[in-house]
């Protein structure tokens, strides 16, 4: 898992079966002193996560399926946490700013 | 597999109900020399480590092959504390 | 799962059985800074009927194959076109300001 930053929603209206009546979220990678890393990726919702929310991002199939009821689908990004916080004894603080 | 250190932590209230009481660590990546790689990944843990040890950390589906993990939506876990290891520099 | 835009199509006639019928296309995943990046482009399967200049989203992996019925055999394919965005519905996309930069 990694940490995201929920950027946007994307509207889909085609779209496979197995994403419908789910949340699609943009999420924004981001590195631990709370940048971005990389391209936003697009995860479907499992806990009802919004716009500026700090969250815990699945890469992996079995997890990001099963997480939005959808086993046997091709899901690979499900955000399935929302971040209260997050503590790095070794590295800079993770930034709290929300957007 | 890969070895990693730990060097943090995560709470999270709100997330899947399958991640209630599991250990959220937050660990970077190490050479065999200790040195630090890119990047982090956020892993379960299953062994009881703390922050600043250093660890074994497997990816992807094999992380729910502890039994702590199966069934879980879990894409990290750590699966042991390493106690030395040997390796040409 | 990730952006792109479509920016071609495939055509193989000597195929894996299980590719006969489907559409294959180039996608240019969307850089951070909301551009396509055909540098890194990958050729998907197309699940939803995607067309070239579409901007879609994709799923890399094993569970790209997942995106067709069961009976048949799943597909030979990492990655698979699973969704096309609206285009009014998502204006910030298509200014190519999804990521805005905070760097």
């Amino acid at each position: 898992m990694i940490l995201g930053r929920v950027v946007g929603a994307v509207v889909a209206t085609r779209k496979h079966p197995s994403h419908e009546a789910r949340k699609l979220l943009l999420v924004q990678p981001l590195d631990l002193a709370g940048g971005d890393d990389g391209a936003a990726l697009v995860a479907l919702d499992a806990v009802d996560a919004g716009v500026g929310d700090r969250v815990l991002l699945v890469r992996e199939g079995y997890s990001a399926m099963t997480a939005v009821g959808r086993p046997r689908s091709p899901i690979s990004t499900a955000v399935i946490g929302v971040v209260d916080t997050a503590d790095c004894a070794a590295e800079p603080e993770p930034a709290r700013r929300k957007r | 597999m890969i070895l990693a250190r730990v060097i943090g932590t995560v709470v999270a209230t709100r997330k899947d109900p399958r991640l209630e009481g599991m250990k959220l660590l937050i660990v970077r990546p190490v050479d065999p020399q200790g040195k630090d790689q890119s990047g982090y990944l956020i892993a379960v843990d299953t062994v009881g480590a703390g922050v600043r040890e250093k660890v074994l950390v497997v990816q992807g589906s094999s992380a729910r092959m502890p039994a702590a993990c199966q069934d879980r939506p879990v894409d990290a876990a750590i699966i042991g504390i390493v106690d030395s290891l040997q390796a040409e520099p | 799962m990730q952006l792109a835009r479509v920016i071609g199509a495939v055509v193989a006639t000597v195929k894996d059985a299980d590719l006969v019928g489907k559409k294959l296309l180039i996608l240019a995943p969307l850089a951070p800074s909301g551009q396509p990046n055909a540098a890194a482009s990958v050729v998907a399967l197309d699940a939803v009927g995607a067309g070239v200049g579409e901007l879609v989203y994709f799923c890399r992996g094993r569970e790209a194959s997942l995106a067709w019925e069961r009976g048949a055999p799943p597909p030979p394919t990492d990655a698979a076109v699973v969704g096309i965005a609206d285009p009014a519905a998502n204006p910030g996309l298509f200014a190519g300001a999804a990521t805005e930069s905070r760097r």
